[in-house]
């Protein structure tokens, strides 16, 4: 044949339905995606709000109790729980995924996921703690 | 169990109509009967008019693929008696137009499967006696991703595809894998440039959907978060070093 076939896009007679604007309400699973996504917003509050507390704190007193003040605002709070709510949501969910993403092996050997996971949870445990310890000290 | 069950079909036949319409046929239910077998039921005895593809009857072609009760489905590896009472309902594939009933267009999946090269490349062809070697180790490392038998229930699961018709999807991305990690091929870096685009693995949002359509335990998403780490450490290599040490 010398005539190049192409492939068209598009005919007439093919039926293409339309996605709806409510597709992640479809499946459970595109929901919980769609949340995850939607968590990274409240991650980045979250990063403001620990950088206002740092800044807060190295201006002083009367700088430091304003912010305590503005933290005890109920809608500061209500925010505040919201936000940490995904940011759990979204570290689990992530830690969740890394197995999957990460493949590391040991002489050869790949190391099972359930260890790469269990070490996720370990290093966010230790973490944790390094924090707790520098902060309560 | 009942002796019937009804499966509710999408008809989409152009000539007669320019929207799909649902058919229901009662067919026997048989405890050995996959989706496939009831289909071919109606269509040797029923209704000769349905229109739908398949081939080995045994998950080997991959041309049975159909949503099932909403799910992307292989019908011949799908049993009836797992719906039983019913109805069961039956449409095409999601995310590709259709051509009649069951019958989808694959066109642009098959353009985006010969992009991305799934061959091996050899940029100098030595000639060998006998074959290629490769140790259990080297095989392991690309055999789950030549498992694919693009039957495309993985396009069909990933909402993604439906909303960016341009990304190249999981079946190809796992399929380019599959040659770049064989320890026999040279012709990454040809890929990388396909799959290291907005259309390529950076679309891919990680919903994980395509993995848990799969029925050869391909696990695609694996696959393409596992290539982003690399095509960012080559994009980097191809921009940092001379051209004699990439």
């Amino acid at each position: 044949m010398s005539e190049q076939v192409e492939h068209v896009d598009f005919y007439a007679r093919w039926y293409k339905p339309r996605i709806s604007r409510l597709w992640w309400l479809r499946r459970r699973s595109y929901l919980v995606f769609v949340l995850r996504e939607l968590s990274s917003v409240f991650v980045a509050w979250f990063v403001v709000f620990l950088l206002l507390l740092v800044r807060a704190v190295s201006q002083g007193d009367r700088e430091y109790q304003r912010f305590l003040d503005l933290s005890a605002n109920p809608w500061m709070l209500a925010l505040n729980v919201i936000t940490l709510f995904f940011v759990v949501f979204h570290t689990v969910t992530w830690f969740d995924a890394a197995p999957r993403a990460m493949v590391v092996r040991l002489r050869g050997r790949r190391v099972p996921a359930r260890i790469v996971l269990l070490l996720h949870y370990a290093a966010w445990v230790l973490l944790t703690g390094i924090t707790a310890w520098i902060i309560l000290d | 169990m009942a002796d019937r069950i009804t499966l509710q079909v999408t008809r989409y036949l152009p000539e007669e109509s320019a929207r799909p319409t649902s058919q229901d046929y009662e067919i026997p239910l048989r405890k050995d009967w996959s989706i496939l077998d009831g289909l071919n039921h109606i269509k040797d005895h029923v209704d000769g008019t349905l229109s739908y593809r398949w081939s080995c009857r045994m998950g080997i072609c991959g041309s049975c693929g159909m949503t099932v009760n909403g799910e992307p489905k292989l019908a011949c590896a799908t049993f009836l008696a797992d719906y039983a009472p019913g109805p069961v309902r039956i449409e095409p594939l999601n995310n590709f137009p259709v051509v009649r009933d069951l019958v989808v267009e694959i066109g642009d999946f098959l353009e985006k499967l010969s992009a991305v090269k799934p061959w091996i490349i050899r940029e100098d062809e030595e000639p060998v006696e006998g074959e290629y070697l490769q140790t259990p180790t080297e095989l392991a490392e690309y055999k789950q991703f030549s498992m694919c038998i693009n039957c495309m229930l993985c396009y069909s699961a990933c909402p993604v595809y439906g909303l960016e018709p341009g990304f190249i999807g999981p079946a190809a991305i796992a399929l380019a894998q599959r040659y770049n990690l064989d320890s026999r091929d040279r012709g990454s870096h040809e890929r990388l440039d396909v799959l290291s685009t907005d259309e390529g693995i950076w679309d891919c949002t990680f919903v994980g959907e395509c993995t848990r359509a799969c029925p050869k335990h391909v696990d695609p998403a694996g696959a393409i978060q596992r290539y982003k780490p690399t095509a960012v450490a080559e994009t980097l290599k191809a921009f940092l070093l001379p051209r004699g040490k990439r």
